[in-house]
């Protein structure tokens, strides 16, 4: 915690420090870490931090940031995180001296800080909140509560009040739908939102209450484990794969995984056994990855196994540096998930004290391996494993090309295992049970189960842990949906499946997902789901590529001229042909970004043909609202324009 | 017995005249084509308002209200309609203003501009409103051709002009592409 | 040595090239924007898409190997190509009649190569920043495409002044300065940085409209023809290097 009171320009000693310590503890106990807020440290006008004090100030907050998480290039994130808290914002001067601490040339830190959705160059409110814009949140009437939120504190969404007291804004999906609608607020999630709510907040930030002590029931994030399996019901304890492992040998590790059939769990679904063997088989230094990135709209697993299987998880991940030899291993942790860290940092201090982590692992000599969380700062793409391990550089989270792949060629081009949580939770029950128990459940290709993150229109959403094989049907049963539109398995890159195609399997041979499964009621519009999917692709792709970082944006106006009923079939025809280019991009974004359109046309024609227009042209703008500015300044307001 | 005339109308929305000016560089080749093709509405003919029409020729950009309902006559009357020059393609010059507001515009010209007498936007009915942004025509109407150029040169123009009035699609080879 | 079809035609290769590097060996030309003989390939364009075995690919990046079928010219590809070119048109301001690299321009250079008479998309007019705040270098953003030619080029040169910043539709070209200026930077106009650039986003102040129009670079031989006169040998020049 720091406290600064800093007389700002003309605007006299302002100094604002909670003192929280009568909450530290409640907020450890429900997963928050300690919490440092400042006040009003950047409230002068300007843009520009001129007057020596403040400059004085980004120095501290920098200093500050630099001592708590050190300037190595996986440092970065962390730093700049910090520095926005802090400030509530990346003032030029902070990042002018990131780049001095980093060695790095100042447009390159501009480049990655203005990459990151939770990042900004302009200022944000002391209170920075954002609503998730997930499909399944707005269906929970997400907007309606942001508009009363808006509404209450006197601003607009997207904007920043005056007085720098608050901003408003939406995100991707926060990992929450099991119990949305939800927002972040300076990066505490605030599940189950109501007006009643809504109005409350208002309250509290009118009246500068710290976040930290808003009513903690705010805060709980509830456990829906709605079905328990191999991977949820099997007790555990610390160390017991890994001595097991240890005791058999790596050869041994590696013929249990390969009979356990465990393939990725991440959503590409590559046999993990032979992921690890390949990274074992390239000379360097080894590293290991856990991508805890968790993007995909509609899943939130990954959040529930960190919470309550973490240990499990970083097992797993120590199982694979005794295969590969590596000594470093990194957790990518989803910005969203930020109140995890605390915990998780908990667990690794857990197992460092029991010997399973650190020098000299288990007693041996030669066995040397640890673990570092990276927090990421809001993007989507740096789920993609590629992506990722350029975040971790601290470099611009852009795809990287392909071959070579990460087992050869990854962090710091060294040979690097990427799997997903739930692939290392997996791993370290096969290492204690063997892999012939694990594969007993499953089909022939896709052995084992599958956590499902059930959101949407049913009775009880929540985590369940199926089978491999399950039908869609099943599945529906299990979660109590009623009259339904579709699933939407695997998120927006996913499958939308129909009503018709029910009798379909939750598996690697026909459908494959990381976990999300989104129910849409019969009374839902399907040209709403697909456009609010086009938008989520638009919003996140990278730019690294022409026909993504273009064709997700005119994909987007295409959809949004369906929805306002303005298309005509040659539109449809246009959609068609952005697919082509959309498989010509550079990684997995891009060529699944048209599958929501795709399989939405595929399943509801019907619902596209009723919302066209018989004509051969219509423009794609809206013609009379481009009047409007000039309606207004010369007063003729009954001068209008057809749209067609 | 001879060929019924091809009619042909043309117009500029939001462009210079510098298309047409081109289109009269194909020179002596004008009397041919007057000798197979009627003028409809265009600055040659001075009629007003378009009728049926084979070809409709088309430069400059859409920027006002007068521009969006011209563009929809000439559609509406032309079995082919042809985009030519950048202005009609991209938008060209006039959308340069594009990176401007235009409520930023209009008041700092008429209402808090250095020298501004009388404050007050013109709003004469006969003025047309303008719009936003300037788009190039194929975001209005649907284009069938497009001859790119600043202009495009004449030998262009008439390269089009004889595989249209042919019933062909115009094929232009590489030294009659530009854009400048 | 082994060998690849290319639209049909046998060529060989070294191990270790790419489709585009092979094809460029052998003087065949593949469209393309971000990649040049002289630095690693980026493959963010997209132009040298081509079909190996069926499926689309990166010329630029994608290894080539034994026996691969690779299709550069059908009709199929070049509307691939043609799209993608439009796409960068209209998602900046491409106002050719009053650009200085026209008619020296790759961007431009490619429509004509691809019969493009018109940009297809509607138009995105995003607000960029000029900065004409160099004495000698000119930085209009509106016409950049995001190649990181002038990235890749600057760090060459051992200077790092250009870098990519934003995401998605918003990425946009930053300068390594402290007030973000070209002019603050330590940008030499005799850098390679401030030549690289394949339209007309960086440029060389006082040079534009020098040459008479019908002699410029694309006036009359298509991006195709340059590319094997100019770019081929310097790819030949890269691999003798190697080989000292
Ligand atoms: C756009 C994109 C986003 C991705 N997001 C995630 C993610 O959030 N979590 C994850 O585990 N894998 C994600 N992946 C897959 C990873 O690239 C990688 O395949 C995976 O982490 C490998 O782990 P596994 O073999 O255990 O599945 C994503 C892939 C793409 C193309
Ligand atoms: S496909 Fe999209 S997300 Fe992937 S590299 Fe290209 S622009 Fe980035
Ligand atoms: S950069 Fe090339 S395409 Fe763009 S305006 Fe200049 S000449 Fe035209
Ligand atoms: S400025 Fe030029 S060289 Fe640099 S990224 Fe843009 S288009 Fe490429």
């Amino acid at each position: 915690m720091i406290f600064c009171p800093l007389p700002l320009r003309g605007e006299g000693t302002i100094g604002h420090v909670a003192d929280q310590s009568g909450f530290q503890p409640y907020f450890e106990a429900i997963g928050f870490g300690r919490w440092s807020f400042i006040d009003l440290l950047f409230r002068s006008r300007s843009l520009e931090i001129d007057t020596a004090e403040s400059l004085d100030a980004v120095a501290a907050v920098v200093d500050k940031a630099v001592s708590q998480h050190g300037t190595r290039p996986q440092h970065l994130l962390a730093v700049l995180r910090q520095i926005q808290k802090d400030c509530h914002y990346l003032p030029k001067q902070a990042l002018q001296s990131v780049a001095r601490r980093f060695s790095l040339p100042l447009a390159r830190v501009v480049g990655v800080a203005e990459f990151y959705g939770f990042l900004h160059t302009q200022p944000r409110g002391e209170y920075d909140i954002y609503f998730s814009d997930c499909v399944i949140d707005v269906f929970h009437d997400s907007e309606a509560l942001m508009q009363r939120l808006c509404h209450r504190l006197r601003l607009q969404p997207g904007a920043v009040r005056g007085d720098r007291r608050v901003s408003i804004d939406t995100t991707s999906c926060t990992g929450l739908c099991d119990q949305g609608p939800a927002l972040l607020v300076n990066g505490w999630p605030v599940p189950r939102l109501t007006p009643t709510l809504m109005d409350a907040m208002a309250d509290h930030i009118e009246r500068r209450v710290p976040v930290t002590q808003w009513p903690a029931e705010w805060f709980l994030i509830e456990d829906h484990l709605c079905r328990h399996d191999l991977l949820l019901n099997t007790p555990w304890r610390p160390g017991t794969g890994l001595k097991n492992a240890l005791r058999q040998g790596v050869g041994w590790l590696l013929e249990q995984l390969t009979a356990s059939g465990l393939r990725g769990r991440g959503g590409a679904g590559f046999p993990t056994a032979r992921k690890w063997q390949f990274c074992r088989e390239t000379p360097g230094d080894h590293y290991v990855v856990c991508n805890a990135d968790e993007g995909e709209p509609g899943t939130f697993k990954d959040r529930e196994l960190l919470k309550h299987y973490a240990d499990q998880v970083f097992e797993g991940m120590t199982l694979a540096a005794f295969v590969t030899g590596a000594r470093l291993g990194f957790l990518y942790l989803r910005g969203e998930y930020e109140c995890l860290l605390r915990p998780l940092q908990a667990a690794l201090r857990q197992r460092r004290c029991l010997g399973l982590l650190g020098r000299n692992l288990c007693g041996l000599m030669d066995f040397h391996f640890d673990i570092e969380i990276v927090v990421g700062a809001g993007a989507y793409i740096c789920g993609e494993e590629s992506a990722l391990l350029n975040s971790i550089e601290g470099l611009r989270p852009h795809p990287r090309n392909r071959p070579p792949y990460p087992v050869t060629c990854g962090l710091w081009n060294q040979p690097t295992v990427v799997n997903n949580v739930e692939s290392f939770a997996a791993a370290s029950l096969i290492a204690v049970h063997g892999g012939e128990w694990f594969a007993k459940v499953g089909t022939e290709k896709s052995k084992g189960t599958k956590l499902l993150s059930i959101s949407g229109d049913c009775a009880r959403p929540g985590i369940y842990e199926v089978p491999f094989g399950i039908t869609v049907a099943e599945v529906l049963g299990l979660c109590g949906s009623g009259e339904t539109l579709g699933v939407q398995v695997g998120g927006p890159a996913g499958t939308f499946v129909a009503p018709s195609d029910y009798q379909r399997r939750i598996a690697y041979e026909d459908l494959g997902t990381g976990g999300s499964f989104m129910v849409f009621g019969s009374h839902r519009d399907i040209i709403d789901i697909a456009t609010r999917f086009a938008q989520f692709f638009a919003h996140e792709s990278c730019g690294f590529c022409t026909p993504c970082r273009v064709g997700t944006s005119l994909q987007l106006r295409l959809m949004e001229k369906i929805r306002r009923g303005w298309a005509t079939a040659g539109d449809i025809q246009e959609l068609e042909s952005l697919k082509q280019l959309l498989e010509a991009s550079h990684c997995g974004l891009g060529h699944t970004a048209h599958n929501p359109v795709q399989h939405t046309l595929a399943h509801y024609p019907g619902h596209y043909q009723a919302r066209l227009r018989d004509l051969d042209f219509s423009p794609g703008f809206d013609l009379d609202n481009e009047l409007e500015t000039a309606r207004q300044l010369t007063g003729r307001f009954g001068d209008h324009l057809r749209q067609v | 017995m001879s060929k019924k005339k091809i009619r042909i109308a043309t117009t500029s929305l939001a462009g210079c005249f510098g298309c047409h000016m081109s289109f009269m560089d194909i020179d002596e080749r004008l009397l041919d084509l007057a000798e197979i093709a009627d003028f409809d509405r265009s600055p040659l003919s001075d009629i007003k308002h378009c009728e049926q029409c084979d070809i409709g020729i088309v430069e400059g950009g859409v920027c006002n209200a007068e521009n969006v309902e011209v563009l929809r006559e000439f559609r509406n009357h032309c079995k082919i309609l042809v985009a030519i020059g950048a202005c009609a393609i991209n938008g060209g010059i006039p959308a340069l203003r594009n990176r401007c507001d235009l409520g930023d515009c209009l008041e700092e010209a008429f209402l808090t501009g250095i020298g501004v007498t009388d404050p007050k936007v013109p709003g004469d009915p006969e003025l047309p409103l303008l719009l936003d942004k300037v788009h190039p025509v194929h975001e209005v109407v649907k284009i069938d051709y497009s001859l790119p150029g600043c202009p495009p040169s004449a030998d262009t123009i008439w390269a089009a002009l004889t595989a249209l009035i042919e019933g062909n699609a115009p094929q232009l080879p590489y030294e009659l592409i530009h854009y400048d | 040595m082994p060998t690849i079809s290319f639209d049909g035609q046998e060529i060989t290769f070294e191990p270790g090239q790419t489709i585009i590097e092979a094809a460029m060996a052998s003087d065949l030309y593949i469209p393309h924007l971000c990649w040049h003989p002289d630095f690693p390939p980026h493959g963010s364009c997209k132009l040298c898409s081509v079909k190996v075995n069926g499926r689309i690919c990166s010329a630029c990046t994608f290894p080539a190997a034994e026996g691969q079928e690779v299709v550069s010219s059908s009709e199929e590809v070049r509307q691939l190509r043609l799209r993608l070119t439009q796409m960068l048109f209209v998602e900046g301001n491409h106002f050719c009649p009053s650009c200085e690299k026209s008619g020296q321009c790759e961007l431009q250079a490619m429509g004509y190569y691809l019969g493009m008479t018109d940009n297809h998309y509607p138009h995105f007019f995003p607000v960029r920043d000029i900065d004409a705040s160099h004495p000698h270098v000119l930085l209009d953003r509106d016409r950049c495409i995001f190649c990181e030619l002038c990235v890749r080029a600057s760090r060459a040169d051992g200077k790092n002044v250009f870098e990519l910043a934003g995401r998605g539709i918003h990425t946009r070209l930053v300068v390594d300065s402290p007030s973000g200026k070209l002019g603050d930077s330590n940008l030499d106009v005799n850098d390679r940085a401030a030549h690289i650039c394949p339209v007309g986003a960086i440029v060389v102040k006082e040079t534009a409209f020098r040459i008479p129009i019908g002699q410029r670079k694309y006036d009359r031989r298509t991006i195709a023809e340059v590319s094997v006169a100019e770019e081929a040998p310097l790819l030949r020049k890269r691999y003798e290097q190697k080989e000292d």
